[in-house]
C-alpha cells in the first residue's frame, strides 16, 4: 500500500519537476529542479527494491554531473538578468523530431512490458552483489568499453579547456 | 505488503531521530566552546573565560546573540535559493546520521549501502553550497562557493578511493557488519595471532598495515571535506572573510555552523568505524585481566568506546586546524589531483592483492 | 518467518544478510524519514528568527557585504574555464570508483579473472589521468 502511495506521489512528483526544468526561464532553477527530479527518480528505483542503483543515482547524477551543469551555467553567465531568446531555428525542429522519434521508441519497447511480475524479478537483482557479479562476468564488454567511453570523455574536456585558456 | 506503516509511526523510529538531533546540538554547543578553549591553549590564550565558570556557558550566551539577530536577506540575492541553502545543507548532513550508530544496537538504519549512503551526503552538500554562494548574489561568497565545490569534489575522490580500500577489505559496504569483522578477526598484520588479546589489537589499521595510510588519506580527505583548516581556503577570513555563508546571520548562519560540526562528527564517526573498531573496546586482555571482555558490548560500553574514540579524532581536527597554515588554493588542489588520487587508487589495488594472495 | 525474525533480534549483525530483502528495503524508509524530519528541523532552525524578531529594514543593511564599501558591479561573475574540467575530471573519477564498488563486494567470488578486469579498466582511466597531468591541465597559475 505505501509502496503504491510512494510511487504515484514520487512520479507526479518527477514529472512535474521534469517540466518545470523545461519551462523554467533560469538555467540555475532548472538545473536545480533537475536534481530534485534525480531524487525522485532515485526514490522510484528504491521502491522496485533496487537499491544501488537509487544511491548511484543520486550520486552521480545529483551530486557529480548536476556539478559539472552548475559549474556551465555559471561559466555561461546566464543568470536571471537575461533569458535565452527564443527563436525558431533548425535546431529546434530537429529536436522536435528526434523527441518524437524518442517517445514512438519509448512506445514500443512499452507495448510488450508487462508491469506484473517485473518487481518480483527485480527483487533480489538489486543487491550491489548481484550487480557486481553480472557486471563482471556477462557484461564485461560494455563494462570494458564504458572506460574507453570515459577517457574519450576525459580527453574531449581537456581539448575543449586548453583551447579557450 | 513490503512494508509495515505501524513501524513508521511508533516511537521506535522517531525517538532515535530525535534524540541523534538532540545529541547533534549539544555535541556542536559543547564543540564550538571545546575548539575555542583548545585554540586559546595552542595560542597561549586564556580563552573564553567571563561567562559562568571557565567560560563554559558562553557558547549559549551566543546561541542566545544569535537568536536576537534578524536573517538579513540580501536585496539582491535570490530570496528562494538564499532561504533554501541552508535547510539543503544541514538535511544532507543530518541524513547521514541515518545510516551511523552512536551506540551498538538495532535501534538505527542498517542499511546495506550504508559507506555509498555517505559519499551521497558529501556530494549533496556541494549542491547546497553552490546555492549558498550563488544566491547571496556577493562577490566574496561566490569566490567562497567556488573554491569550497572545487575543494570538495577533488577530495571526494581520495575519500571514495580509502571508503573503497576499506570495503575491499571486509568485502561489504555495510558498517555493521565490518564493526563486527573488526571483532572477529585477530591476525595482526598476518603475522601472529592476537585473537585473544582482542583490544586495539584488533583494530583494521593493525590488522591491515596500509589501512594506516588509507587513514591517513581518508583523514585528510574528510578535513577537506569539512572545509577545515589547513584546508579553509573557502572561509579564508583574510581574503573571503567568510566564505561561501558571509550573508547568512542568525540562525540561518547557525544552521549552517551545526552542519559544518555535524560533518565533523560524520568523518570521525566513519573513520572510527573503518579503523578503529567501531564500537569495541580498545583494552586487551592482559593476563587474568579480561579488560577487552570486561569492557565489551552492552549499550554503555558500545556508546562510551565510539562516542570517545570520535570526539578523540574530533579533537585531533582541532589541534590540526590550529597547527597548520592554510595552503594556497593552487596547492590544495593539485595535492588532491596530484598526491591523493593516485597514492589511494594504489592503495586500494594493493588492498585487493593482499586481500586475494598476502592475508586470505 | 517468525524463526527468522527471533534470529534477527538476537543477532543483527551476523544474521543481516540471512534478512530478506524486503525487510532490508524498510530500512530505507527509515532513512526517508530521517530526511524530512532533518529538512523539517532545518527549516524551523533557520528560520525561527522570522517568527520571533520583528525586522527593521535599512538601505544599507540590505546591500551585499563588501567590508563596509559600496558594491562594485555584479558578484554575476564568468569563470576560468578550469573549473569546468575539474568537474568533468571529478565525474569520470566518481563513475569509476561507482564501478569499483560493486565489484569491491565481490572480488573474491570473480578472482584473478575479476582483478584483471577491474585493473585493465583503472588503467585505461589512469591513461587518461596521466595525459590530462603531462598536458598540464592540473596546473594553476
Amino acid at each position: 500500500m505505501v509502496e503504491t502511495v510512494l510511487f504515484w506521489v514520487l512520479a507526479v512528483l518527477s514529472i512535474a519537476t521534469a517540466l518545470a526544468v523545461i519551462t523554467n526561464r533560469n538555467p540555475m532553477y532548472s538545473v536545480l529542479l533537475l536534481v530534485v527530479n534525480f531524487f525522485c527518480i532515485g526514490g522510484l528505483y528504491l521502491t522496485l527494491n533496487a537499491e544501488f542503483i537509487a544511491v548511484i543515482q543520486i550520486i552521480v547524477y545529483a551530486g557529480a554531473i548536476m556539478v559539472l551543469f552548475l559549474f556551465v551555467v555559471m561559466l555561461l553567465n546566464l543568470g536571471s538578468e537575461k533569458s535565452l531568446e527564443p527563436a525558431f531555428d533548425a535546431k529546434k525542429g530537429l529536436a522536435f523530431l528526434l523527441g518524437l522519434a524518442f517517445l514512438a521508441e519509448m512506445l514500443v519497447a512499452m507495448k510488450d512490458f508487462s508491469a506484473i511480475g517485473s518487481a518480483k524479478e527485480t527483487f533480489e537483482y538489486g543487491k550491489v552483489e548481484k550487480i557486481g557479479l553480472q557486471l563482471m562476468t556477462q557484461y564485461v564488454y560494455p563494462f570494458e568499453m564504458i572506460s574507453v567511453i570515459l577517457l574519450v570523455a576525459l580527453i574531449g574536456a581537456l581539448m575543449i579547456a586548453k583551447k579557450y585558456n | 505488503m513490503l512494508f509495515n506503516l505501524n513501524a513508521l509511526i511508533t516511537l521506535e523510529l522517531l525517538l532515535p531521530i530525535t534524540l541523534t538531533f538532540v545529541f547533534i546540538a549539544i555535541y556542536a554547543l559543547l564543540g564550538v566552546y571545546a575548539e575555542r578553549k583548545i585554540a586559546a591553549f595552542i595560542q597561549d590564550r586564556v580563552g573564553p573565560d567571563e561567562v559562568g565558570y571557565k567560560g563554559t556557558l558562553q557558547t549559549f550566551a551566543d546561541i542566545l546573540k544569535l537568536l536576537q539577530k534578524e536573517i538579513i536577506v540580501p536585496d539582491s540575492a535570490d530570496k528562494i535559493l538564499f532561504w533554501l541553502a541552508p535547510i539543503l545543507i544541514f538535511a544532507s548532513v543530518f541524513a547521514g546520521f541515518a545510516v551511523l550508530p552512536f551506540m551498538h544496537s538495532e535501534y538505527y538504519v542498517n542499511i546495506n549501502l550504508a559507506l555509498l549512503w555517505v559519499m551521497t551526503i558529501v556530494s549533496i552538500d556541494v549542491i547546497g553550497i553552490i546555492m549558498a554562494g550563488w544566491a547571496s548574489n556577493n562577490k566574496y561568497s561566490l569566490y567562497g562557493s567556488m573554491r569550497a565545490v572545487s575543494q570538495m569534489i577533488a577530495y571526494e575522490i581520495p575519500l571514495g578511493f580509502a571508503i573503497l580500500g576499506v570495503a575491499v577489505i571486509y568485502g561489504t559496504l555495510n558498517i555493521n557488519q565490518i564493526i563486527t569483522m573488526q571483532s572477529i578477526e585477530g591476525y595482526t598484520w598476518g603475522l601472529w595471532n592476537t585473537k585473544n588479546y582482542g583490544g586495539f589489537f584488533l583494530w583494521s589499521i593493525f590488522q591491515h598495515p596500509h589501512l594506516l595510510l588509507i587513514f591517513l588519506i581518508f583523514f585528510t580527505a574528510g578535513i577537506a571535506e569539512c572545509n577545515r583548516a589547513p584546508f579553509d581556503i573557502p572561509e579564508a577570513e583574510s581574503e573571503l572573510i567568510a566564505g561561501f555563508h558571509i550573508e547568512y546571520s542568525g540562525f540561518a548562519f547557525a544552521t549552517i555552523m551545526l552542519a559544518e560540526y555535524a560533518n565533523m562528527l560524520i568523518i570521525s564517526l566513519l573513520s572510527v568505524i573503518m579503523f578503529f573498531g567501531g564500537w569495541n573496546s580498545p583494552l586487551p586482555n592482559l593476563g587474568n585481566f579480561f579488560l577487552y571482555h570486561w569492557t565489551n558490548g552492552g549499550l554503555f560500553w558500545s556508546s562510551f568506546w565510539l562516542l570517545t574514540k570520535s570526539f578523540l579524532l574530533i579533537f585531533i581536527m582541532m589541534w590540526i586546524r590550529w597547527s597548520w597554515p592554510r595552503f594556497r588554493a593552487d596547492q590544495l588542489l593539485q595535492f588532491s589531483w596530484k598526491v591523493l588520487l593516485p597514492a589511494s587508487l594504489t592503495l586500494v589495488i594493493f588492498s585487493v592483492l593482499w586481500k586475494l594472495w598476502l592475508h586470505p | 518467518m517468525k524463526n527468522y525474525f527471533e534470529q534477527y533480534l538476537q543477532n543483527p549483525c551476523l544474521n543481516y544478510n540471512l534478512a530478506p530483502f524486503s525487510k532490508r528495503m524498510q530500512e530505507y524508509y527509515g532513512a526517508f524519514i530521517m530526511i524530512a524530519i532533518g529538512l523539517g528541523l532545518a527549516l524551523i532552525l533557520s528560520n525561527l528568527q522570522n517568527i520571533l524578531i520583528r525586522k527593521r529594514f535599512t538601505e544599507r543593511k540590505v546591500m551585499p557585504y563588501e567590508s563596509g564599501m559600496d558594491p562594485v558591479g555584479t558578484a554575476r561573475d564568468r569563470f576560468s574555464i578550469k573549473f569546468y574540467l575539474i568537474a568533468m575530471l571529478f565525474i569520470l573519477f566518481d563513475i569509476e570508483i561507482i564501478f569499483m564498488y560493486p565489484w569491491a563486494v565481490q572480488y573474491k567470488q570473480l578472482g584473478i579473472f575479476g582483478f584483471i578486469e577491474m585493473f585493465s579498466f583503472v588503467l585505461i582511466l589512469f591513461v587518461g589521468y596521466i595525459y590530462v597531468v603531462k598536458k598540464g591541465g592540473l596546473d594553476w597559475n
